[in-house]
């Protein structure tokens, strides 16, 4: 099996706010097309790490190379356009418009950059593909219901899709089954990751939830005080002692 | 050397004034995080009050005197009846909605207040130089002041030590400041948040209509009042940095020691200056100069 | 572009009040002018008031486009009503422009209050200086269409309603574009924009500039209507308290609520004036709270009501 070249490349990344040092020599080659989960206890730097990758926060020095490009000072928008996305901890979607609404403005903006976005918004084509992304994501039931009366859950599946309708190659995910009860868990993620892998697009994601990570990820990251601890498979990871000790949190 | 001095009491003057008005203006915000237009017309009714009695009761052969316990009464007057009538009347129902909305609806009020200034006391200017004749002048430095206009610098002290007072030594200034730092913390601590904002909202109307009370005496009071003084009081709060006492102090001295020094020294600049210096605060320094702690949400 | 209903009702509207004002007497030829030249400002805040941003200082722009007409008239003898509107509208919108790189980083009532200090320095720049007109202002002389001077109003009536018709029209079809519907998801989550890839500030200054663009051409064309121009009543804060109120009782439903707000004030106010000259600010203060309280959606949401009936 030949590796392919990297699509990002994290060298030596740090971030400190005054003394408290929130990431530190982080250095990680992610290929596409993996699914990565990032796991670790409170504070220890993942969110941190999402925003820093995701333009939301700058890092005091070290690189993110995307595809060849810098991404360091760069802001989320850049971000957006170089081709990462990202869905957030609490669902950032707008609140007062419904479902169909919340899609239509995302995919219009993702079509409609610079001068383009003096063009009437609404088309046939635009429809079309919102009921796609509406069928993929099992949102049709909820298409006219405006966002503040519905579930976390399904505020949650709105969040990821319209991360995705930019089709970005790398998406991040912030707690995606935080906020999503234990039985709906897997039926959540089976229709996350069945439509990310349609799209082939390379996944990271923060969880805390084992189980999860088990089931849908093909490489760990594990994360302690703002330092990478364990960078290997899920089987690996979870039987690492580190990895216990630090994260799962079980002393032997 | 005159020139400085009367720059100097002309400032420190109208300073005072901008200050009691602000005080009230600036509390409301901080407490209620509401912009008040209609603290205009609190100002406006409480000159007009005022006024109206002192005149009255001069006619009727009362002494001088009289009239100052006339601006106090006429501004508690003013500011339980108008503040009551506002607060649980009107505002008490749009603490929910977005807050320019409630700045809307206080514009509302405050166009409503000032007709009815004009159909109660008609369109004829009030003089009600009473009290200040009764204080006489003195002479400072070559220059002759009246007494009266110096004693609204008193006022003023007064009502800045009052309200460090209540704000620092008392426990009504704990709840006050509980309630300013985070609304829901101040509910959960079990404060009885809607009452303290009736009072803090009648609180500032009373102040208000003080500065109007106390200025009565100077000026002829006529329609229009409170239309100038309202955009100025928020000039000063905002350099100030609204909610916050000290930066009302702070902002009143700035924009009456600037307006002052403009008025003599170059009248062109007279409006525009106090304009310019909150446009100025608001771009380098949005928050103000004295802005009070936020507290941190997320 | 046209084929929707708010374009129809606006060409033929629009259309028909022209052919209608051949007939009318002249005062409500003169209430129409004025209406609709106000109306201009209130589509601009139209614009922002969707966004959640309401201004509390548009006479500014409204001010230095009905200023502009009076300077380019007495320094320059320009009477031609194009170049006089052109000129008011351009020169706010620039004004609007270079103080859109400031403005677009802010919002609630710190917008609000920014431009109310921004306008209170134009005001009191103009009325404590004596070429500018001070407290009087200026008279203007009537304006010239293509050289030639009209002997009635009739014809900058005309002029008038057809600007009136472009701006709608214009505004609808930007109202419709990506960046025109960005207006509840700024209000609702900028961050989710920015996320999206969309700057929220670049959104916001086109907002601004436009809705500049529209105050100046309404000062120009109502300085032209009036005949005269003076500080208290085109640039002071009760004036933009003014817009901002004609622009709550539209209702931000559509762009020919502007208009319709508009003709209501100004018969509100020819009534009020006649009737109870001493109340009119009364009347305009509870009207506002009605419509705050009771009529959220202002004039236009009655009608769109009356509209979901009949249909």
């Amino acid at each position: 099996m030949t590796r392919a070249a990297p699509i990002i490349e994290i060298r030596d990344l740090l971030k400190t706010f005054g003394a408290v040092v929130a990431a530190k020599d982080i250095n990680i080659d992610i290929s596409r097309g993996e699914i990565v989960g990032i796991i670790g206890a409170n504070g220890a730097g993942k969110t941190c790490f999402v925003n820093m990758v995701t333009g939301y926060l700058s890092p005091t020095s070290g690189s993110i190379t995307f595809e060849g490009v810098e991404l360091v000072g760069k802001g989320p928008r850049e971000v957006t356009h170089a081709g990462i996305s990202r869905s957030f901890q609490v669902s950032q979607v707008f609140h007062s418009m419904t479902v169909a609404e919340n899609l239509r403005i995302a995919l219009a903006i993702a079509e409609n950059r610079g001068v383009n976005a003096l063009r009437i918004m609404e088309s046939d084509a635009l429809e079309a593909k919102c009921n796609d992304v509406l069928k993929r994501y099992k949102l049709e039931d909820y298409r006219d219901m405006t966002v503040s009366v519905l579930s976390q859950g399904i505020r949650k599946l709105l969040d990821i899709a319209m991360a995705v309708v930019s089709e970005p190659r790398i998406l991040l995910l912030d707690e995606p089954t935080s906020g999503i009860s234990v039985e709906e868990k897997f039926d959540f993620m089976d229709v996350v990751m069945g439509a990310l892998k349609e799209d082939n697009v390379t996944v990271l994601f923060v969880e805390h939830d084992m189980e999860i990570v088990e089931r849908y990820v093909s490489r760990v990251l594990a994360f302690y005080q703002g330092e990478i601890i364990a960078d290997m498979s899920p089987d690996k990871a979870l039987a690492d002692d580190k990895v216990q000790e630090f994260v799962i949190g079980k002393r032997h | 050397m005159e020139t400085f001095l009367t720059i100097l009491l002309d400032g420190l003057q109208f300073s005072s004034y901008l200050f009691i008005v602000s005080a009230g203006l600036t509390i409301i915000f901080g407490v209620m995080k509401i912009l008040n237009v209609c603290h205009g017309s609190f100002y406006a009714w409480g000159a007009y009050t005022a006024a109206f009695f002192i005149g009255k009761f001069s006619d009727m052969g009362m002494p001088d005197a009289v009239g100052f316990l006339i601006i106090v009464a006429a501004a508690i007057a003013v500011g339980v009846v108008l503040g009551f009538i506002i607060e649980q009347g009107i505002l008490k129902y749009m603490y929910q909605r977005d807050e320019v909305l409630i700045v809307l609806a206080t514009f509302g009020l405050f166009l409503v207040l000032e007709d009815i200034i004009l159909i109660a006391f008609g369109t004829d200017p009030y003089f009600a130089y009473q009290p200040m004749a009764l204080l006489d002048s003195v002479e400072m430095g070559g220059i002759i002041r009246d007494v009266y206009g110096l004693s609204l610098i008193g006022v003023a002290t007064m009502v800045a030590v009052g309200c460090w007072f209540l704000l620092n030594k008392t426990k009504w200034g704990v709840i006050l400041k509980a309630v300013i730092f985070d609304r829901e913390m101040g509910i959960s601590m079990g404060i009885n948040v809607p009452f303290v904002y009736t009072l803090t909202f009648i609180g500032g109307a009373i102040l208000g209509g003080l500065g109007g009370a106390y200025i009565a005496p100077t000026i002829s009071v006529a329609p229009g009042l409170g239309t100038e003084v309202i955009v100025l009081s928020f000039a000063v709060v905002v350099v100030g940095g609204m909610g916050s006492i000290a930066g009302a102090a702070i902002g009143s001295l700035i924009i009456g020691i600037l307006r002052a020094l403009a008025v003599h020294e170059l009248p062109q600049v007279e409006l525009f200056v106090v304009f310019a210096v909150m446009a100025i605060v608001l771009v380098f320094r949005p928050e103000g100069l004295f802005a009070p702690a936020k507290p941190r949400k997320i | 572009m046209l084929r929707d209903t708010t374009s129809k009702v606006v060409l033929f509207g629009g259309i028909a009040i022209i052919l209608l004002g051949a007939m009318m007497p002249n005062w409500i030829v003169n209430q129409l002018m004025f209406g609709f030249s106000r109306a201009l400002a209130i589509l601009g805040l139209l614009v922002l008031w969707r966004t959640g941003l309401v201004s509390f200082g548009h006479a500014f722009y409204f001010g230095l486009g009905a200023y502009t007409v009076a300077i380019v008239d007495i320094q320059l003898g320009v009477t031609d009503v194009f170049i006089r509107l052109l000129g008011g509208a351009m020169i706010a919108g620039f004004a609007g422009f270079v103080i859109g790189f400031i403005m677009r980083n802010y919002r609630d009532i710190f917008f609000a209050m920014l431009n109310t200090a921004i306008s209170m320095v134009l005001y009191g720049i103009i009325v404590k200086t004596e070429s500018l007109g001070s407290t009087d202002g200026f008279a203007i002389s009537l304006p010239t269409i293509f050289g030639i001077a009209p002997e009635t109003k009739y014809p900058l009536f005309v002029i008038i309603t057809m600007i009136a018709m472009i701006s709608a029209l214009a505004v609808n079809f930007y109202l419709k574009t990506t960046v025109g519907r960005l207006t509840t998801p700024i209000r609702d989550n900028e961050i989710r924009v920015e996320y999206l890839g969309f700057s929220v500030a670049h959104a916001i200054h086109l907002k601004y500039t436009i809705s500049a663009v529209l105050a100046g051409g309404a000062g120009a064309l109502m300085a032209m209507s009036l005949g005269q121009v003076d500080p208290d009543s085109m640039i002071n804060w009760t004036v933009s308290g003014e817009l901002v109120f004609i622009t709550i009782l539209s209702g931000p439903g559509n762009v020919i609520a502007p208009f319709i707000g508009s003709l209501v004030f100004e018969v509100l106010r020819t009534y009020a004036f006649e009737l109870a000259p001493q109340a009119w600010q009364l009347i305009v203060g509870a009207t506002f709270l009605t419509i705050i309280f009771f009529l959220p959606g202002g004039i236009w949401s009655l009608i769109a009501k009356l509209g979901r009936k009949n249909s």
